[in-house]
């Protein structure tokens, strides 16, 4: 009888925690949403998208200059860090000795679990006066070196180890026997790589690079700290930018004594739960289904 | 034509292995920035004291309230994440074992879930204690770090127990164990090490995270008492004595930076020795 | 013509870890005849088998000594081409590993390889190989669609004209029938009878019938060592070792 009781506990108890998560990211949008409702009201969704003024206080939400701050960021954290990441991952996958593997495990793993707080630390100290007083320069302008650059570059290095790791997981499942066939036919190593492994990851590799993107787009903290948050559109990496994540955590302070302010806010965070869950869920997807094959 | 063949096979073996060593060459530079900017400032008051009146001045103090309150957010979170998590993850892999589509739905969905940046967590997290009439505190800070971390929990402990062989299952069930004692006993027991792998991996994320108890936790100068009394976190610490104009305050803030990175480094080392060993023990 | 080799392997080791995988093995291959390595799983085979095409080098804490000659040319000390010596062979494994590319692409890849691009010459060697092993009339109508598409029989069978169209000498298998049907087995093996007039064939199995009824030539194997070699009818019928009498007796 006990252990009927203890038995149904248990049971309820695991399914009911099982529910609570799979039900958190609707609750999580369902709040955020209807708190973002106020400012729908009174202004367009072409409007909160693709208006660039930004004046909170007589009542004007245009996300667009924080919308394209955002894209321009991990665009150029992108470009910055895929090519390391597929090039590394080649490497560990398929030449490096298992020394070498053992050792850069550890290095992959903490470079992931580094807070963001100190990638931001690193990119006040390093980063931003390279950009400033380095590169800036070379191109002849003029930059504080809190830029979009430095957001990006920043963003590169925290990105490397989360697509890196996804890289070499999709390269892992290749098989031996296929690298064996095309060497056989009398390809190089290289050339077995390029022809077989490559393109027998694509989906693999293109699903690591959109989680990293997305990953890329929800970091707040370390953009934040480097970008140099100026509410302005401008096409030059050396200006400075403010992404959406730092519009969010910039302003909770004073959201609550402008009216609508929190609502905008909530609809920006509404916005990047949207954009990032979307892109989660298409790519996880990929994977799964390849992995299925 | 066969001399070129070496030649580019050489040369991608040696890009490659550039883009890799380049890896370990910045690991190694940002930890270096960290400790040689701070460790002039780092001193045993850092970690024992709370700051005093004119710390923000460049008076005396330390940060013993912000590493205390991170302690406390990360501990409470996990205790939090491990008793929704835990059973979760037995669950998965005892009671849906015979439902592989179940299965992957739901791996499916915690995956996305890890990747939902840890603001959107801090915005829902604010939106939630004003809605329960709370007040930035610990218990808020806890609340909002055990959503982002539990997942992580679920996944990681998961990932372990999906490769405990299936025979063991079939075995136990056959000896006429039920699922539940399958989840209980033996599960839980053959992938202990896997649950202090996620735990630690958890830990060490509610640690270092800094924009989901931005809004919730708030900020003190104290070492927080009970669950309703604001908290100050270690990354958040960091973040706003970086930008403070004067420059002892910035130097400290270098300090408690290094003070992070080995808790994280620790964490991280410790993570991965259990994972191994648990990896050689499976192998035997 | 019967006493020409394609292969003289003499004093080859292969060792990992003071663990000889391969221990002071001497082997002839004959031209244009079957030879059958027989032997218990994880016997060298495989591994003998990998070293003559050097796959061995991939795994780099296998050390390697003795000769492997091709052509008077000690593959395993040659400066040459690597790639060259390769293609001399055809490799046929356990299971088909069709490139990710198209089924013509697959046929086209060693081509290529040899820097031939002519798109006449390409189209007339795919056609030439999947009718050498029977399947042209299979795939004709969707040479540019995946091999995903064809059955594990058919997917081998294509792994096998891959194998020819660079022209080899020499076909290794390596258990080439062991995650095929019935059906698809015999195919395979009636193949290799007919392809051996124009290739050496090296075929590595563990099924006792399968090297009665393919081998020209058979080579028993246990524990990285050559226990007995020679013809199939006296060693079947009158086998020397205790080793081989007992395989035959369990085979059985």
């Amino acid at each position: 009888m006990k252990f009927r009781v203890l038995q149904n506990i248990s049971n309820s108890w695991m399914i009911v925690s099982l529910c609570i998560i799979l039900l958190i990211p609707f609750i999580i949008g369902v709040v955020l949403y209807s708190k973002s409702i106020p400012v729908f009201e009174i202004t367009s969704i072409d409007q909160l998208l693709f208006s660039s003024t930004w004046k909170p206080t007589q009542g004007l939400f245009g996300f667009l200059p924080f919308i394209l701050s955002s894209l321009y960021v991990t665009l150029i954290s992108f470009v910055l860090s895929a090519p390391l990441c597929v090039l590394a991952a080649i490497y560990l996958t398929q030449f490096a000795s298992k020394r070498l593997v053992l050792i850069m495990y550890p290095v992959i793993d903490i470079l992931a679990g580094i807070p963001s707080v100190i990638y931001g630390m690193w990119g006040i100290l390093i980063v931003v006066p390279f950009v400033g007083e380095t590169l800036a320069p070379l191109f002849n302008l003029n930059s504080s070196g809190y830029s979009i650059l430095s957001g990006g570059i920043v963003l590169a290095v925290m990105c490397i180890p989360y697509v890196l790791n996804m890289l070499m997981e999709s390269f892992k499942t290749v098989p031996m026997g296929l690298v064996e066939a095309s060497l056989s036919l009398g390809a190089s190593k290289w050339e077995s790589i390029k022809h077989a492994v490559l393109k027998k990851c694509r989906t693999g590799i293109i699903s690591a690079f959109g989680l990293g993107l997305a990953k890329a787009f929800g970091e707040t903290l370390a953009v934040m700290m480097v970008v140099g948050n100026v509410v302005q559109i401008s096409g030059n990496p050396f200006d400075a930018g403010y992404p959406l994540p730092a519009l969010i955590a910039n302003n909770y302070g004073e959201m609550l004594s402008i009216p609508l302010y929190d609502s905008a806010l909530m609809l920006a965070s509404f916005i990047l739960l949207v954009v990032v869950l979307l892109i989660n869920l298409f790519f996880r997807y990929l994977i799964c289904k390849t992995q299925r094959k | 034509m066969r001399y070129r063949k070496s030649f580019v096979e050489l040369f991608y073996k040696i890009l490659t292995g550039i883009a890799c060593y380049s890896l370990i060459v910045i690991l190694g530079y940002i930890i270096f920035v960290i400790f040689k900017k701070g460790i002039g400032m780092l001193s045993l008051k850092m970690i024992t004291t709370v700051p005093s009146g004119g710390y923000y001045y460049g008076g005396e103090g330390g940060v013993l309230n912000a590493i205390a309150g991170s302690f406390y957010i990360a501990v409470g979170a996990t205790i939090i994440a491990v008793i929704v998590g835990v059973p979760a993850a037995l669950f998965i892999n005892s009671h849906l074992q015979h439902k592989p589509r179940m299965q992957s739905f739901i791996r499916y969905m915690l995956d996305a879930l890890w990747g939902i940046p840890s603001i959107v967590y801090g915005a829902f997290g604010f939106m939630l204690m004003i809605y329960l009439g709370m007040s930035a505190s610990l218990l808020a800070g806890i609340i909002t770090v055990a959503f982002l971390i539990t997942p992580i929990i679920i996944r990681t402990f998961d990932e372990v127990l999906n490769t405990i062989p299936k025979g063991l299952h079939e075995s136990a069930l056959a000896l006429g164990y039920t699922r539940m004692q399958l989840a209980f006993k033996v599960l839980w027991k053959q992938g202990f090490p896997g649950f202090i792998t996620a735990v630690l991996f958890a830990f060490g994320r509610g640690i270092g995270d800094a924009a989901s108890v931005l809004f919730t936790a708030g900020y003190t100068d104290l070492v927080p008492q009970y669950l309703d009394e604001p908290a100050a976190t270690l990354p958040l610490a960091i973040f706003f004595q970086l930008s403070s104009p004067i420059p002892e305050v910035r130097n400290r803030a270098y300090a408690a930076g290094i003070i992070l990175t080995a808790m994280i480094l620790i964490i991280s080392v410790s993570a991965r020795l259990v994972s191994r060993k648990f990896s050689k023990t499976n192998l035997k | 013509m019967k006493n020409k080799n394609t292969i003289e392997i003499s004093n080859l080791n292969v060792w990992v870890d003071n663990q000889y995988i391969l221990k002071n093995v001497n082997l002839d291959i004959p031209e244009h005849q079957i030879t059958v390595l027989l032997g218990p799983s994880g016997c060298g085979k495989t591994t003998l088998l990998k070293s003559m095409n050097r796959l061995t080098d991939l795994y780099k804490e296998l050390k390697v000594t003795g000769e492997i000659c091709i052509d008077g040319d000690d593959i395993l000390k040659s400066k040459r081409n690597i790639y060259e010596i390769r293609q001399k062979m055809g490799l046929l494994s356990q299971k088909p590993y069709p490139l990710p590319v198209s089924i013509y692409k697959n046929i086209a890849y060693g081509i290529k390889l040899k820097g031939i691009k002519d798109r006449k010459l390409l189209d007339y060697n795919v056609e030439k190989r999947l009718k050498e092993v029977g399947l042209w009339d299979e795939v004709k109508d969707r040479l540019h669609s995946s091999p995903d598409t064809l059955s594990i029989g058919q997917q081998q069978r294509l792994c096998l004209a891959r194998g020819l169209a660079v022209k080899p000498r020499l076909i290794l298998a390596d258990e080439p029938t062991s995650a095929l049907d019935p059906l698809s087995s015999k195919i395979i093996e009636d193949l290799f009878k007919k392809l051996k007039e124009h290739y050496s064939i090296v075929v590595v199995t563990h099924i006792l019938r399968q090297a009665k009824r393919l081998a020209d030539n058979v080579v028993f194997m246990h524990y990285g060592e050559i226990v007995e070699q020679g013809a199939p009818d006296q060693l079947f019928t009158n086998p020397q070792s205790p080793e081989l009498k007992k395989y035959l007796v369990d085979g059985n």
